[in-house]
């Protein structure tokens, strides 16, 4: 069972004219198994939708809540968050220098699961979970997203998906910068993990490209900090279609 | 960047064979009324809390030894000579006074002799134990690796003493040299070290200062070249805890033409009065043409209250370099790079610590003295849990 459930979130940012406030009330619930893909314009609070529910110190919560299974997300701390079955690929991967892949998914790994995982296995895993993103072994030998192409960044980021199992994901702007094939690895790896039992996805994206390979149960138009219509996957096509002029118009 | 442009317009200077003074650097000499005592003001002393040398700078004699541990492969010796004969035998003299007493007061030297063309294959270990803070322990020794011999030489400082030392390092031509000097003393010791390196025609140096333990250490490390063609990389790390003062000075004499320097400190600090110093000196005379020097140091500040002093000079009397660089930089912990390592369930205190191992990584790899890299790497992790982690 998953379900990620965030009602009337209100969050500001800190700027140099005092606090900007960016989601303005939104409410959305992602039930158990269910894919939702959030669209909108640039600068719309998608990304800091993403953000605030992962738990970066730069967005403060005002009002609203969030919830996993019922759980209390906003009293947990980042890494708790993690550990409570939230995994957010982000939009531009930190590079950790000196820091192999091979360490950091082991570390996150032992970390996630409360125990060492067994290493014959593991090794297994790691090797698998890389080729089928594409990925060479020796890959987990390069320090995190140290000199990644933007495709080996975004790959890493679904092959962490796939190692560290979550029970809801939050992909912000995955496909953005990624050519066709790029594009393809990555959704076969989103849909490999959408095929486990009762997963959530967060879809978050600029662009309908991506929806054409993972099909979203639910598409929600975000429009300045909030939902501004949600509907099923026509929803998507109309804005392949007509883009989001008509959202804006509404504003 | 500091250039302090002491180029004259005499053609004599052009012509320089012998030494110009470096601007940076007092003068060599056995003289001890060429090092006064100094008052802190000095350049060269400005950044150290004098009061906690305790009795280094006054120069009283003693007999007292630090333990002496040592492995020496096959081929390699060390002996006693007499400080006459360690001047005969080429000894770089002192530029400043702790080194000008070690040299007075410790009653002769140590030879360590690596013969020419010799291959060992197996380090050169000494490993100096102190007894006691009420020990004063005066240390003069002679590294001569004659020309085309290839030798590790690992020195590890424990225990507790104030401990002056003047050690150099005499590399023959074509040479290959791996010296590695850890002090991971304990709290309270006081450390003041001069290693000065002659680099031979084409020979090729590296030299790691690693600091970890010790209230006070303060290593010089300076390289010269007998000859064109020499390379000599330099290397540090080190990790104040609370208290602490940690001092690096660098300085390479670019005085030979083609010559190569590199160097690369990084170190960490974490608690009240935390405080680290890195000087980086080189200077290109008129001789030295085309040669290259990069000089690098990274801090990393982990809590508040500490200090990082880092100051990298280059004084360049010639036009004609191959290249001539440096960076310093002194930062926090990146919150995005915490916050990238939390988001996949790591906690705060062990993703401290991954990006601080990170930090060092690369830099533990350069060393490259394989026999001892697990002890060292364990050094490294117990300070990093000692610190880092300690909450966790």
């Amino acid at each position: 069972m998953a379900t990620l459930e965030i009602k009337d979130l209100h969050v500001s940012v800190n700027t140099d004219d005092g606090a900007k406030e960016i989601l303005k009330g939104v409410t959305l619930t992602i039930k158990d198994g269910e894919t939702h893909a959030i669209m909108g314009p640039n600068g719309s609070g998608k990304s800091t939708l993403a953000y605030s529910v992962a738990g970066h110190p730069r967005y403060e919560i005002t009002s609203g809540s969030v919830t996993l299974d019922g759980e209390d997300v906003l009293e947990m701390s980042v890494d708790e968050r993690a550990r409570a079955g939230l995994f957010l690929a982000m939009q531009y991967p930190v590079e950790v220098p000196g820091v192999s892949v091979s360490n950091f998914l082991r570390t996150a790994k032992t970390a996630i699961d409360g125990e060492a995982p067994k290493l014959r296995t593991w090794v297994k895993d790691v090797n698998g979970a890389l080729g089928q993103m594409n990925l060479d072994p020796t890959f987990a030998q390069r320090s995190v997203n140290e000199g990644f192409s933007g495709g080996e960044k975004k790959r890493h980021e679904i092959a962490q998906l796939d190692l560290l199992d979550p029970k809801v994901a939050i992909l912000d702007e995955t496909d953005s910068g990624l050519d066709i094939d790029a594009l393809k690895v990555v959704s076969e790896g989103v849909n490999r993990f959408r095929e486990r039992d009762g997963k959530g996805v967060l879809l978050i994206t600029h662009y309908t490209r991506i929806l054409r390979y993972i099909k979203p149960d639910q598409v929600h138009v975000f429009v300045d900090g909030k939902v501004a219509e949600s509907g099923g996957p026509e929803l998507a096509d109309e804005l392949e279609a007509n883009g989001y002029e008509r959202f804006l118009a509404a504003v | 960047m500091t250039v302090i442009d002491t180029s004259r317009d005499s053609v004599a200077s052009a012509l320089e064979t012998d030494r110009v003074e470096s601007h940076l650097n007092p003068p060599a000499s056995y003289d001890l009324a060429d090092h006064p005592v100094p008052t802190g003001r000095e350049e060269v002393w400005r950044f150290t809390p004098l009061s906690r040398l305790r009795g280094l700078l006054d120069g009283a004699a003693s007999a007292a030894e630090l333990n002496r541990e040592t492995t020496l492969p096959d081929g390699v010796t060390l002996t006693s000579i007499t400080a006459a004969e360690a001047v005969e035998l080429g000894e770089l003299a002192p530029n400043e006074r702790p080194a000008a007493l070690a040299a007075e007061l410790s009653g002769g030297a140590l030879l360590l002799d690596v013969p020419a063309e010799a291959v060992v294959e197996e380090p050169v270990v000494i490993r100096l134990t102190g007894a006691s803070i009420d020990d004063l322990v005066w240390g003069r020794t002679l590294f001569r690796i004659g020309a085309h011999a290839k030798v590790t030489i690992v020195l590890v400082h424990t225990g507790s003493a104030r401990y002056s030392a003047i050690q150099s390092f005499l590399v023959g031509d074509g040479a290959q040299v791996n010296v590695l000097s850890l002090q991971d003393w304990a709290d309270d010791a006081v450390h003041l070290g001069r290693d000065s390196i002659l680099v031979g025609r084409d020979a090729t140096v590296k030299h790691t200062a690693i600091s970890f333990g010790g209230d006070l250490v303060r290593m010089h490390a300076n390289v010269e070249y007998a000859g064109p063609g020499g390379s000599a990389e330099l290397l540090g790390l080190y990790f104040a805890d609370e208290g602490q003062h940690l001092e690096h000075r660098l300085f390479a004499d670019h005085n030979a033409p083609k010559t190569k320097s590199n160097v690369i400190y990084k170190g960490a600090l974490q608690g009240k009065g935390a405080h680290t110093v890195w000087i980086g000196n080189v200077l290109i005379r008129k001789v030295a043409e085309g040669i290259e020097t990069y000089e690098e140091n990274r801090n990393l500040v982990l809590t508040d209250g500490c200090q990082a002093d880092s100051v990298p000079n280059l004084e360049i009397e010639t036009g004609e370099i191959e290249g001539a660089g440096h960076a310093s930089a002194t930062a926090r912990f990146d919150d995005e790079q915490l916050f990238y390592l939390r988001s996949r369930g790591i906690s705060e205190k062990e993703a401290q610590r991954l990006v601080v191992h990170g930090f060092f990584n690369d830099l533990i790899r350069k060393v490259d003295v394989p026999s001892i890299e697990k002890e060292l790497l364990a050094t490294v992790e117990a300070e990093l849990a000692k610190n880092v982690t300690a909450d966790a």
